[in-house]
């Protein structure tokens, strides 16, 4: 039963670290091979703050989530836009953006190598036991948990239920008919990418509370969120929200019955799977 | 006894999630037939050719190319069983020369060379669409008219048993329009059948034997183009009420 | 009557009927060969070293170029195929001999490439570099997992010595392999199918092409040469680890250096492994530190600045001048028209 629920908080985690590639794949239609690194950054944000100035996570997301969100945009226009630009077709556009987020990917670990050494950071923050069930769970996980669940909801409200969320799903269904009814689709891309970013970012402020961290394990999460968006499928929030709870459980199923070293495995197992049965992800528009 | 339509369509309905773009259409295509495939614009009639083609999966009803069902098929078998079609925009293989384009669908699909022989008989199909420049020229170089000539004729090098014809005569001055019905009736003239879409009336009323007229999805009539287009329903569809 | 396709024998006949222009370049070609072939008789330890990299590198850039270059899939699973390749060796080498080893590499690549390829080749090519990101990792994991699982250490020795010369020949014997392969493709239907499916997908399909299988043939074809020349290198390294066999640069170096030299031409990636394992020998001897940055920029400069690669490059610079060329002599030589 407790793996169910450590499956659950994991899963409930993972999510946002999704959302933040759904937003920009789904909507900017950028493959950004960075976006772990994003997390990564927030992650050694939170633990900066935290381990100079006793910043609680929590409230180092203040100051994670806009230095992402302007950061990315900077990434969007500098980065992206001239490749939009300068692409024939979408899949051409989609191996530029591949090669440059990897470039990118690289440059940020290279950065954060020099910044912050090579070796694993961690904080204890909230370790405290806390009683789910009768049984005692990390109260930091809990807490991370429903950080990310309100930061989910928050976002699925924003982009079903106003305007500036319409405009952002109609880019994601169709860019060349989103920029017929005068959406300016470079700008919202820009956001989404951006936005996307502040998302990947504070979810590992809050990811660092539990997990450690080095500069090297970016890659990792940006498999994980490309497993969980493709699963899900793309342009629904809450197939990834399915999805990472599928990923959550699985991964903990595994790592304590099996091996804690197949997690990743697990993670690409869940992948082959889904592409050999429904490629659009469970709750992704089928193509024709 | 009759001869076995060389295509028949049975109930074929094509449905993209709540819009029906294909609603329970039958038709049979008998050989050498020029059967032209009308109606206004969204009628479905596009959607029905990437349904014969294979580049869409039908959500109901029956495919039959001579008698082989091929419903459920991929393009590329629906292709090597002898379906071969030219696209609404052009479709060029821009890094091929000319004499490739046309060499591409002659080496796979329902016809199959290879070497010196592809050569040759990709130079012989250039000639008989009228096609007049290099062979080893570049696609990017043509004119609308000679790229529309060489997706025709890239469509003939597969020997195909139905030929799809998708708005072929689309954007053609008149000059060149004479020349593309002299085309289409002299490739009829030896052998084809041939579905023909188009809009322009003239076309239809010379080359086709018969018509299928399509609106929102649905059959609406079929006969000969005379009997068709004065079809008070047929021209609701395309005029609307007001004059009928 | 439908014509069949020629017989084999018929068909390879008619592949070996060279042009003139063609004729040259298997001279050429030749030429350079014998003369890379000199290499260990000339040069020091030192820069003999420095060849074999070039030479392995050149099979698995070529070799990568083969599949990637006419699909555009870019495949980041080089190092998984070449640590498959080393894993082979370097468990089997105190039962088994070696030249068995890498024939069974290669089976090895076979077999793994074709499950990957008929997995995610049918669907996108977006899909297919984010499986092969993580596919070294995927199998680092569980080669580590099944190593733990039989009691063994994770590391493996491989006790045979190769010499130097020895191993560049090999490499080098590989590399014309890698060439002959690709040489026949582009010249047989294959290599055409690759061409049109480069093209438009579409058209590839409406002129009867299976796609799935050509693209999955050439990827298994692309990546069974990694896994050899994994199996060739294993004795380099006489103890061999996850770390080293599945290491995640290499995948990367392979793609910016066929990348830089250029995909669209089979001697493209040549050019560019060249220059880069020099510069890249220069850079991690100097700069040791910021080898990851210094990566990702090559990344960034060749995605913005060589997107065709050094070939493209000099291919339109050729055009250019040819172009004013001929524009000259066509105007009747200086002056303007």
């Amino acid at each position: 039963m407790d793996v169910i629920i450590i499956g659950l908080l994991l899963g409930g985690n993972y999510a946002i670290m999704a959302m933040g590639l759904q937003l920009q794949y789904g909507v900017a239609r950028i493959m950004n091979l960075a976006s772990g690194e994003v997390l990564v950054c927030g992650a050694f944000g939170a633990i900066w703050l935290f381990t100079a100035y006793s910043l609680s996570p929590l409230l180092a997301l203040i100051g994670v989530v806009p230095a992402a969100f302007v950061v990315n945009w900077a990434i969007y226009w500098l980065m992206i836009l001239p490749l939009v630009k300068r692409a024939k077709t979408q899949g051409q556009l989609e191996v530029d953006c591949i090669l440059a987020t990897f470039g990118l990917s690289f440059m940020a670990i290279g950065i954060l190598l020099a910044m912050f050494g090579g070796e694993f950071l961690a904080y204890s923050y909230l370790a405290r036991p806390f009683e789910i069930l009768g049984q005692p769970y990390s109260l930091n996980r809990v807490v991370a948990f429903l950080c990310s669940t309100v930061l989910c909801v928050g976002l699925y409200l924003w982009l079903h239920h106003t305007r500036a969320g319409l405009t952002l799903r109609a880019v994601s269904v169709n860019p060349s008919a989103a920029g017929l009814v005068s959406i300016n689709v470079a700008r919202t891309s820009a956001l989404a990418f951006a936005l996307g970013g502040a998302v990947s970012a504070s979810g590992g402020a809050l990811l660092s509370m539990f997990l450690t961290f080095d500069a090297s394990t970016g890659v990792m999460f940006t498999m994980k969120a490309l497993v969980i968006v493709i699963m899900g499928g793309l342009g629904d929030i809450r197939g990834s929200i399915i999805a990472a709870f599928i990923l959550g459980l699985t991964e903990t199923a595994v790592a304590t019955y099996i091996d804690p070293g197949l997690t990743l495995a697990a993670a690409y197992v869940l992948f082959i799977v889904i592409l050999l049965v429904r490629p659009e992800g469970l709750l992704g528009r089928p193509s024709s | 006894m009759p001869e076995r339509p060389t295509l028949s369509i049975r109930d074929v309905t094509k449905r993209f999630g709540g819009l029906v773009a294909v609603n329970g259409v039958s038709f049979d295509l008998a050989r050498n037939e020029v059967l032209g495939l009308i109606g206004p614009n969204g009628s479905g009639k596009t959607t029905m050719l990437n349904l014969i083609s294979g580049a869409l999966r039908p959500t109901a009803g029956t495919i039959c190319l001579d008698g082989k069902d091929v419903t459920a098929a991929p393009a590329s078998e629906i292709a090597m069983n002898g379906v071969a079609r030219t696209f609404q925009i052009v479709r060029m293989l821009p890094s091929l020369t000319v004499l490739e384009n046309v060499a591409a669908g002659g080496v796979f699909g329902h016809s199959q060379r290879w070497g010196s022989e592809l050569d040759e008989y990709a130079r012989n199909l250039l000639s008989r669409v009228g096609f007049q420049g290099a062979g080893d020229a570049m696609v990017s170089t043509l004119t609308y008219i000679d790229q529309k000539r060489v997706e025709l004729a890239r469509a003939l090098a597969s020997d195909p048993k139905v030929l799809l014809l998708d708005e072929w005569l689309a954007g053609l001055n008149s000059t060149e329009l004479r020349t593309g019905i002299a085309l289409i009736r002299q490739i009829h003239g030896e052998g084809r059948t041939i579905i023909v879409v188009e809009h322009v009336m003239d076309a239809i009323r010379s080359v086709c034997s018969r018509c299928v007229v399509m609106n929102s999805g649905t059959k609406i009539a079929e006969g000969t183009p005379r009997e068709v287009l004065a079809d008070a329903e047929v021209i609701r569809a395309y005029l609307g009420d007001a004059d009928a | 009557m439908q014509p069949r396709p020629r017989g084999f024998v018929q068909g390879l006949r008619a592949t070996l009927v060279l042009s003139r222009a063609e004729r040259r370049d298997v001279i050429v070609s030749a030429a350079l060969l014998l003369a890379a072939a000199l290499l260990p008789l000339i040069a020091t330890d030192y820069w003999l070293s420095i060849g074999i990299s070039i030479a392995s590198f050149t099979v698995l850039a070529t070799s990568w170029a083969l599949f990637s270059g006419p699909t555009n899939y870019i495949s980041l699973a080089s190092a998984a195929f070449f640590g498959i390749g080393m894993y082979m060796v370097g468990a089997g080498l105190p039962y088994l001999p070696f030249p068995l080893l890498v024939l069974i590499a290669g089976v090895a690549g076979v077999l793994v490439s074709a499950v990957v390829g008929l997995a995610t080749l049918r669907i996108s090519g977006v899909y297919f570099v984010i499986f092969t990101l993580g596919l070294a990792e995927l199998v680092r994991q569980v080669v580590a997992w099944a190593q733990h699982v039989m009691g063994a250490s994770s590391g493996l020795y491989v006790l045979i010595s190769i010499s130097d010369p020895t191993l560049y020949w090999l490499l080098l014997g590989m590399a014309t392999v890698v060439y002959l392969v690709g040489w026949f493709i582009g010249r047989s239907r294959l290599g055409f199918a690759l061409r049109i499916i480069g093209n438009d997908e579409v058209v590839a399909v409406h002129c009867g092409i299976n796609t799935a299988r050509a693209k999955v043939v050439l990827f298994v074809i692309s990546s069974t040469f990694a896994s050899v020349t994994g199996a060739l290198l294993a004795p380099r390294y006489s103890y061999v680890e996850p770390s080293i066999a599945f290491s995640p640069f290499l995948s990367f170096e392979v793609v910016i250096m066929a990348l830089l030299g250029g995909v669209h031409r089979l001697w493209g990636p040549l050019v560019g492994v060249i220059p880069f394992t020099l510069l890249w020998e220069f850079i991690s001897s100097k700069f040791p530190t910021q080898t990851t940055i210094l990566l990702g920029a090559c990344f960034l400069l060749i995605v913005y600045f060589i997107p065709r690669g050094v070939v493209g490059l000099l291919e339109d610079l050729f055009r250019q001048r040819y172009g004013a060329l001929k524009a000259l002599f066509k105007s009747g030589g200086g002056g303007r028209a």
